[in-house]
């Protein structure tokens, strides 16, 4: 049976793990090369690299930064932030990235997606959706730029469009949730899984084992990632999977 | 030296990378020069079934098909697996190499394609290139079209009914899985692969 996908995420910022709470407050977390590697060896299905570098001069380090993870990664690699034009994304699959995922990019030139699936397949190619929950409404808005510029896109309608242009997976993130621990959005993961054939990774808020379960089985999700419970020693990846396995959920286990 | 083949359909960094782990000397080559010398040939693939067309376009074929000939053992990943049957309802203009007979067919209209993530194979315990590798491993596939089990199968996997995991015949083998991304498992078969 194919497994739900436990995914390890890491925010990278001028070459070093960091992890905010709502996108702010960072706090430096390790070297992201190290942390892949333990965490693809505890059992993680998949590692996300997320490079939120504002300043160009530490974007430098990226590509570095992807090499090196990549080097000892044998799970499948994604990479985004920062990838902007079909150069700058061939230049992080030279490096050993597996798949990229594009968030702002994507929303301001939708043909980008395109591009890079005709290049590299569509299984490349991950269109991340930065969603807020509408004040009082069942709907969600599409938010680009690290989640501080609104876009007025609603979020399930937006990601229908990446999977025709060619996406072959949205890694949906709850703006509402993230960091917080309180668990994943489960409405608007359902949302948008329901609404595409391509697989939906559920992100943000994660915070114990009941969460990922609940989002495979009320949100729909195919996949769902996490970070700051990884990090810091509050769950070994190890025992999160096997406590959702009890649960009656398909995991990869023993790896 | 074993011939990484790039056809132009996507990143083969992966595949080099880990055939570079299991200590093989390799080189990834667009060359049919280059791919003649070679002593095994490895075709990944990701994408479309029509960036095959490349492979008879650009001479590549029929290098390939003269070192299958000459003995020279084969391995196809995903996309370069199925093109080892006939054709695939993806691009039914598109002829495949023909060394394996059928077609490769679409997931049933309910299942959620492409089937993408680890899924269990049941492995033949008589096939060379899964030696050592345990019975309900776990690997990683990304795929939208399958080839249909069949007497060369030497592992199914089950999304919407069973399909051909990995098929092997002589010195031929194909893998619809990834084994550059399916963790030590894939390495094993890599290196198994190597070892032949």
């Amino acid at each position: 049976m194919l497994t739900k996908r436990i995914i390890a995420c890491l925010d990278v910022d001028g070459g070093r793990v960091v992890k905010g709470v709502q996108f702010e407050n960072l706090r430096d977390a390790g070297d992201p090369a190290e942390l892949a590697k333990i965490h693809g060896a505890s059992g993680a299905d998949e590692i996300v690299l997320l490079d939120i570098s504002a300043a160009h001069e530490r974007r430098a380090t990226l590509l570095d930064t992807v090499q090196r993870a990549a080097r000892q990664l044998f799970i499948p690699f994604t990479v985004g932030g920062g990838i902007r034009t079909l150069e700058d994304a061939a230049a992080v699959f030279w490096a050993g990235a597996d798949k990229i995922s594009i968030n702002s990019a994507a929303l301001a030139e939708p043909t980008l997606i395109t591009g890079i699936a005709e290049r590299f397949g569509s299984q490349a190619v991950v269109v991340a959706i930065d969603a807020k929950r509408c004040e009082g409404a069942s709907h969600w808005e599409a938010f680009t730029r690290g989640g501080r510029a609104k876009t007025g896109r609603d979020a399930v309608e937006w990601a229908r469009e990446a999977e025709g242009r060619g996406a072959g997976e949205i890694l949906l993130t709850s703006m509402d949730r993230d960091g917080t621990g309180s668990g994943f959005d489960c409405d608007l993961t359902r949302a948008v899984a329901d609404s595409v054939r391509i697989p939906v990774i559920a992100s943000g808020g994660a915070g114990g084992a009941q969460h990922f379960v609940e989002v495979f089985r009320e949100g729909h999700a195919d996949a769902a990632l996490a970070a700051s419970i990884f990090h810091y020693g509050f769950s070994r990846l190890a025992d999160l999977k096997q406590e959702i396995g009890s649960q009656g959920i398909p995991v990869r286990w023993p790896c | 030296m074993i011939a990484i083949v790039d056809y132009g359909a996507g990143n083969l960094v992966s595949v080099k990378k880990a055939l570079d782990w299991v200590g093989q000397e390799c080189a990834i080559t667009s060359d049919p020069g280059e791919v003649a010398k070679a002593t095994k040939i490895v075709l990944p693939g990701v994408g479309h079934f029509a960036s095959t067309a490349a492979l008879a376009r650009t001479g590549l074929q029929d290098v390939i098909s003269d070192a299958i000939a000459r003995g020279i053992p084969f391995l196809g990943i995903c996309v370069g697996m199925q093109w080892m049957f006939e054709r695939s309802q993806e691009s039914p203009d598109t002829r495949g190499l023909g060394v394996l007979s059928g077609e490769c067919e679409r997931f049933p209209a309910n299942m959620k394609s492409p089937h993408v993530g680890w899924n269990q194979l049941v492995v033949d315990s008589s096939s060379r290139l899964l030696r050592g590798v345990p019975l309900a491993s776990f690997v990683y596939f990304t795929h939208s079209f399958r080839a249909p089990a069949s007497e060369t199968t030497v592992a199914c996997c089950e999304y919407g009914g069973q399909f051909s995991a990995a098929v092997e015949r002589d010195h031929l083998f194909g893998v619809q899985f990834h084994p550059e991304k399916s963790g030590e498992i894939g390495l094993k078969v890599l290196a198994n692969f190597c070892e032949l």
